[in-house]
């Protein structure tokens, strides 16, 4: 059974008319996929187009939207759905340039086969690229109907108008339909640039909270996931890799695997192992035989410490970021400290989950990975096929925050598949498998100086980030763990970062405040003790931190407000304005001290100081005999230029509030010198119903016009800052080193 | 070997090995999506159904254990077309993001409101504690289930009226 | 086995021995008010002071009994149910009005070491003033100064729902009498500091004799078994000395890796209200749980034994991963139960599960399963383990899943698969009366 929502192909159809059409109308100006390929921000394909990035490669319009004879619009994004709600806010959008109602519009998301390759569905891009691209696609058609529909009404184009309806009404009244126009259309041409935009004043479904596509089938049990696929023939596979990263296992010989009651076959390319049954059960049942023989850790040990201790001893590779030298009033006040974060897991619900199936010398994947092109890239150089032999598509899975174990897995599955030709393959990891070898969100450490002159201002800003890498996507079999497993080995590439401005552990370094003197250094670290990939938010969550950490630091120091002091360094007016508007809805100004450990915070930033601005205030109070942390109202406010779905955005802000506390509060990779330690979620506890705050609120200012800035990753940094600095207002204990555990928290303010 | 058992009300027959965990009975051969594997150790409710009414976690119950017992999953509370109480709330509230633990999360608010149709706050936080939902998605899912529990007050209420 | 009182039976012994007790004792009924004071200031009290006391509360584990679930800490109101009824207990926070705000060190130290308010009312034994009469003036006033230096929560107890008569605090006068031996904790001059050191935690602020030791008809502590092993919650708190099961298999490090963690290799994880005991000693200094853990370890053997112990831990009777249940003779003893294990059991403790393979203790060093009375078996898997904190080991509860029987099933299985002991009798009765205790 095929995921209910019609989002996927199957290969049937993908074989059949419509792949032909397809092909033909991706086949762009380039072969490349679009511009927006990654965590990085694009530099544009052409410089001379003044096409959005992500239509530049793909600028043929039935690449993006097909109109049927019925007048159903049919729409095709490279992006795909995470769980953000991106797939309902792309529809929204298409739907409201076409000038249709969201009800006549599908969605075709990420598939090699059928839509744009618009690189990753991640870096808070979807809305910015993503949406862009296929607002003016969208009214390039619109424009196209309009004007085919004149010569069909017997009238001027000047007159006609559309009606929301998807008819194109004449000013004597008579109408025609988008179908019988689009009809007599090709929509197999280019994207023009300067093509009128539908005015806000006229929105009917911009700006509109739109009920998302996918909660009814998700509340009721439709399938709605990867996980729920169920294809006929399908085969249970289980991986067999030791208990955590960087260790080996010892397995029986192949002919006792194979003797295993159960086993439909034992699939093995040295070290890659993988046992593949008729039934689910039995293969976890064969999986835990096998994972009782002994494993050990193959070379080195990990270092243990503090996480200071652990990346300054790490070579790096040092990269300025930014630097400005003013003559300044003699500095006064000198403060400096150290700031970190351990390695988190992107801890999603659902393990990673693939189904792949190899049929006539061609592979299809079917994957809830971020970059389903980088998924056909991968698998086509593990294999060794040609690209067009791999078809993948994405599906649903749960919430991933970045690059967990979905890209590892649909190689995995990939090469199970390959391996049994004929019969699709389902392989879940299993919940300590995740933990185990998914990339982890990077530890982190900073360390800022900044001093102030008598009159409070800034003078100096003196800033050092150490961080392993944020960005090892794969995009080729080098990247996932079968490639590095197989016989004919794929060797891991070198680690490089991401440029700025984007920048991964370098990413929000550079403080958005006006400030005269500014040194601030990213010390990359290509190779840390632990596999490390994008998480939500990437370096920005430890350098907000650091950044609004230290102008409490220094409002505290200089005895001023915290608002004023950022306000006095912010000249962005926009930032002013979340600020402003925040501090206004929490009533900043007017909180009074409720009491011995009860405090207020706040945190902003600019995400990567070019897309959304969040700013979050918090009122807590703090149990300094447990060491927990009751977070009694939440406030966020938020700028993300054009708001296309506003409880998408309020959905998406206050659920990144709830997981930066989250981390911020509880997690911790723990590891010994053989391997980590977490492993479930006794061992990596997470926030839980009884620890969320009491009351959050989420207001969205209004930027009618504005460009879409994209907003699922603004609030991992504030938060976090914000709790710090309420618990210094709280207690007047400085805790610079996340997590801020209950213990930790304990142990420092029991006896005060 | 086989086992009988009461599936949302209907009479179901499974061959299935007796270790089996009721969820990969569910998922695999009665074709029932909701329950979801997450963790496979009893700490984070994705697979949560009612077991005999009582919210369990399917992936630690085996099969060879609900000889003849009822078990109700999210599929029984109803469906797209008539969506039960508690999911029309989860629709209303828009309590989903990625939407992975959800089905679990309905089926253990259920069982507090069947046996506590009027929860307070502290109450819904404390009987939901075991599931854990990693988008951030708390207190959507707290408002939801007021919201169920509003309307069944108020079909209450009337019934009582009449 | 837990003493199953009959409540008549034991409302009138226990008002004879009262009545009698207080007829002798008549002198010792009355206890004067100590005048309330005003509450002292925080920043009268030394801040290192503070510090020691806050430790000292760890040990003693005030917390645990002084909040109730989801309260705030030292506020009370925390039903403590007793075979008398329940009692709920007192706000020790510094609040004037509902706590200890305006009781003075005298008042504090005279509630500690004898039982009585400040107020002159005799205090019920659920606060172990047996034990704390043991604690020297200087831990008193460090605890004083920590308690008086919390943030005061008004907060009235709910009213004690004791056993009709009972409610008549001046019979506790009697009681006190028989089982309340004031004097400090007595020295052992040959034995080390550390063992002393040890001895007087043990004996005074830690209370282990609480639950460790077991008590009589009328509630008190059985002086002469002292830490053979008593009940709690329903839990069986386990013998401290040699009478353990298990005992050669403890030993200091063992020990004091159970007391901080909650659990130590080669032993299970702290289950029922020891979980709280080890979560509060995972913040007291390492010193003091040491200490503990040197004089619990000289009660479990004679000291000669202890140098060897660490390598017997090493070599478990059975060793859980060299282990197919297919060939055992727990599959022939309890067939089919195999397949239920494996299916509800099996993810977290069969070879190769992630618990098993990640160093968490197999089912062949669980102390549980080895012991005479099944009661803390059974209480395991009705109620699971949940770590108070959330972090460390953690087993759900399947009270809702599995029948009386297949509970019954399961434990036999796992005994004779996991160890050497012999079968327990009358299973299935034994779960079904606990889990009708836990339903109450």
């Amino acid at each position: 059974m095929m995921p209910s929502n019609a989002l996927t192909t199957t290969r049937r159809n993908f074989l059949g008319g419509a792949g032909l059409l397809v092909a033909f109308s991706l086949a762009g100006l380039s072969s490349a996929r679009a511009a927006a390929t990654g965590e990085a921000e694009p530099e544009g394909v052409g410089a001379s187009s003044a096409l959005p990035d992500d239509l530049q490669p793909f600028p043929y319009l039935d690449a993006w939207i097909r109109i049927d004879p019925a007048g159903r619009a049919q729409v095709f994004t490279g992006k795909v759905e995470l769980g953000q709600g991106i797939m309902t806010a792309l529809l929204q959008v298409a739907a409201e340039e076409l000038d249709m109602p969201p009800h006549l519009v599908s969605i075709v998301t990420g598939d090699t086969a059928r839509t744009p390759d618009e690189g990753l569905t991640a870096a808070s891009h979807s809305m910015q690229y993503g949406g862009t691209a296929l607002r003016l696609a969208a009214a390039n058609v619109r424009m196209l109907l309009q004007r085919a529909a004149a010569p069909m009404l017997d009238t001027d184009e000047a007159g006609l108008e559309t009606t929301g309806e998807g008819t194109i009404r004449a000013p004597d009244g008579r109408s025609i339909g988008y179908g019988a126009v689009a009809a007599t259309l090709s929509l197999h041409v280019q994207a023009q640039a300067d093509v009128p935009l539908r005015q806000p004043a006229t929105f009917r479904t911009m700006g509109k909270s739109l009920p998302r596509l996918d909660i009814p089938g998700k509340v009721t049990g439709a399938v709605s996931f990867i996980q729920d696929m169920r294809l006929p023939g399908m085969l249970h596979a289980r991986v067999i890799r030791a208990p955590a990263e960087g260790m080996t296992l010892t397995l029986p010989s192949r002919t006792e695997i194979e003797a295993m009651p159960g086993l439909y076959a034992f699939v093995q390319d040295g070290d890659f192992a993988a046992v593949v049954c008729e039934r689910e059960w039995d293969a976890v049942r064969i999986m835990r035989q096998l994972l009782a023989g002994q494993s050990k850790r193959k070379n080195g040990a990990i270092p243990t410490g503090t996480i200071a201790d652990i990346l300054k001893a790490l070579p790096a590779q040092d990269y300025p970021i930014e630097k400005v030298a003013h003559p300044t009033a003699a500095a006064t006040t000198r403060l400096s400290a150290r700031y970190a974060r351990p390695w988190y897991s992107h801890g999603s619900i659902g393990p990673s989950c693939a189904i792949a199936e190899m049929k006539g010398g061609e592979l299809t994947i079917w994957s809830h990975s971020q970059g389903i092109f980088d998924v056909r890239r991968v698998a086509a150089n593990l294999l060794d096929l040609s690209e067009d032999k791999v078809h993948a598509i994405h599906v649903q899975g749960a919430g991933c925050y970045g690059q967990n174990g979905a890209d590892d897995v649909a190689a995995d599955a990939a090469l199970i598949a390959h391996a049994l030709p004929g019969r699709p393959v389902r392989l879940q990891w299993m919940r300590e498998q995740e933990f185990g070898w998914e990339p982890l969100g990077a530890g982190m450490v900073t360390e800022v100086v900044a001093e102030l002159d008598a009159d409070n201002r800034i003078v100096t800003w003196n800033y050092d980030v150490w961080s392993p890498p944020h960005n090892t996507r794969p995009t080729s079999a080098n990247g996932v763990l079968a490639g590095w497993e197989v016989t004919h080995a794929f060797p891991p590439p070198e680690n490089v970062p991401i440029p700025m401005p984007a920048g991964d552990g370098s990413r929000n370094s550079n403080p958005l405040y006006a400030l005269p003197n500014m040194d601030v250094n990213f010390h990359f670290i290509p190779k840390g003790p632990f596999r490390s990939s994008a998480m939500r938010s990437l370096g920005a969550h430890l350098n907000v931190f650091s950044i609004e950490s230290m102008f409490d630091e220094l409002a505290n120091a200089a005895g001023i407000d915290p608002l004023t002091l950022r306000l006095d360094h912010m000249s962005e007016p926009r930032a002013r304005a979340v600020m402003m508007a925040g501090a206004e809805a929490f009533g900043w100004q007017t909180r009074r001290p409720k009491g011995k450990f009860h405090g207020y915070g706040m945190g902003f930033a600019r995400y990567k100081n070019l897309g959304a601005y969040c700013c979050v205030f918090l009122e807590i109070s703090v149990e300094p005999n447990t060491g927990f942390i009751t977070v009694q109202r939440a406030r966020a406010a938020v700028d993300c230029g054009e708001v296309v779905n506003p409880d998408g955005v309020r959905n998406q802000v206050e659920g990144g509030l709830i997981q930066s506390l989250s981390w911020c509060t509880r997690e911790a990779i723990t590891h010994d010198a053989e391997r980590r330690t977490s492993f479930d979620w006794s061992s990596y506890p997470i926030l839980r119903f009884a620890d969320v705050p009491v009351e959050i609120d989420v207001d969205v200012l209004p930027r009618l016009g504005e460009p879409f800035l994209g907003v699922a990753e603004a609030s991992q940094g504030p938060t976090s800052a914000a709790l710090a600095n309420a618990l210094a207002d709280a207690t007047g204990v400085r805790f610079r080193e996340m997590p801020l555990s209950p213990e930790k928290l304990r142990r420092a303010l029991i006896a005060l | 070997m086989t086992v009988s058992l009461i599936v949302n009300g209907q009479r179901r027959t499974v061959s299935a090995t007796p270790d089996t965990p009721l969820l990969y009975v569910l998922r695999d051969d009665l074709e029932l999506n909701a329950a979801k594997y997450g963790c496979g150790l009893g700490q984070c409710g994705a697979c949560t159904v009612h077991l005999d009414g009582k919210a369990v976690f399917s992936c630690l119950t085996p099969i060879g254990a609900t000889q003849e017992r009822q078990v109700t999953t999210l599929e029984g509370l109803g469906t797209q077309a008539q969506p039960g109480i508690l999911q029309q709330a989860f629709i209303d509230e828009q309590a989903a993001q990625c939407g992975y633990c959800i089905a679990g999360m309905i089926m253990r608010a259920q069982s507090l409101l069947d046996r506590n149709p009027a929860p307070s706050d502290a109450e819904i936080r404390r009987h939901m504690q075991p599931n854990l939902c990693r988008c951030g998605t708390h207190h959507r899912i707290i408002r939801a289930i007021k919201r169920a529990s509003a309307v069944l007050g108020s079909q209450n209420g009337k019934g009582d009226a009449s | 086995m837990m003493r199953r009182i009959q409540s008549k039976a034991l409302l009138a012994s226990f008002s004879l021995a009262a009545v009698a007790g207080s007829v002798i004792a008549a002198a010792i009924i009355y206890a004067p008010e100590i005048k309330p004071v005003e509450r002292p200031l925080p920043t009268s009290f030394d801040p290192g002071e503070v510090a020691k006391g806050a430790q000292l509360a760890s040990i003693g584990d005030c917390i645990v009994c002084h909040t109730a679930d989801g309260g705030r800490p030292f506020a009370g109101a925390r039903a403590l149910p007793t075979p008398f009824g329940t009692l709920y207990s007192d706000n020790i926070t510094p609040d004037e009005k509902t706590g200890i705000g305006n009781w003075s060190f005298a008042a504090f130290r005279r509630a500690m070491v004898n039982g009585v308010a400040r107020d002159g009312s005799h205090l019920y034994p659920a606060l172990p003033y047996e034990h704390f009469t043991h604690v020297d003036d200087a831990d008193l006033r460090a605890i004083y100064a920590f308690l008086m230096t919390r943030q005061p929560v008004e907060q009235v107890q709910p009213k004690n729902d004791l056993l009709p008569g009972l409610g008549f605090r001046p019979l506790l006068a009697g009681w006190k009498l028989l089982f309340l031996h004031e004097g400090p904790s007595t020295r052992d001059p040959a034995r080390s500091a550390e063992w002393n050191r040890g001895k007087y935690l043990v004996e005074g602020l830690g209370h282990c004799g609480g639950c460790h030791t077991p008590r009589n008809i009328l509630g008190g502590e059985e002086r002469s078994s002292d830490l053979s092993g008593g009940i709690a919650e329903g839990w069986i708190a386990p013998a401290l000395d040699k009478s353990n099961p298990s005992a050669d298999r403890w030993d200091e490090a063992s020990l004091f890796d159970y007391l901080t963690t909650g659990i130590a290799g080669g032993h299970s994880a702290a289950g029922g209200p020891m979980g709280p005991v080890a979560e509060g000693l995972s913040t007291v200094n390492d010193a003091d749980v040491q200490a503990i853990a040197v004089y619990i370890a000289s009660r479990m053997k004679p000291e000669s034994a202890l140098q060897k112990a660490a390598s017997t831990v090493a070599t478990l009777p059975r060793d859980v991963a060299s282990q197919d249940p297919a060939s055992s003779k727990s599959t022939i003893a309890h067939p089919a139960t195999d397949t239920l294990f494996a299916g509800a059991c099996g993810g977290c403790h069969m070879p190769g599960a992630p618990m098993q393979v990640t160093g968490r203790p197999p089912l062949s060093a669980v102390s549980d399963l080895r012991m005479t009375n099944p009661r803390n078996a059974i209480q395991a898997v009705l109620q699971g383990v949940a770590p108070p904190s959330g972090r460390g080991p953690a087993m759900p509860g399947f009270a809702d899943i599995l029948t009386d029987q297949q509970i019954a099933d399961l434990l036999g299985y796992a005994r004779a698969h996991f160890t050497d002991a012999s079968p327990w009798p009358d299973l299935t009765a034994e779960v079904s009366a606990i889990r009708k205790e836990d339903a109450r």
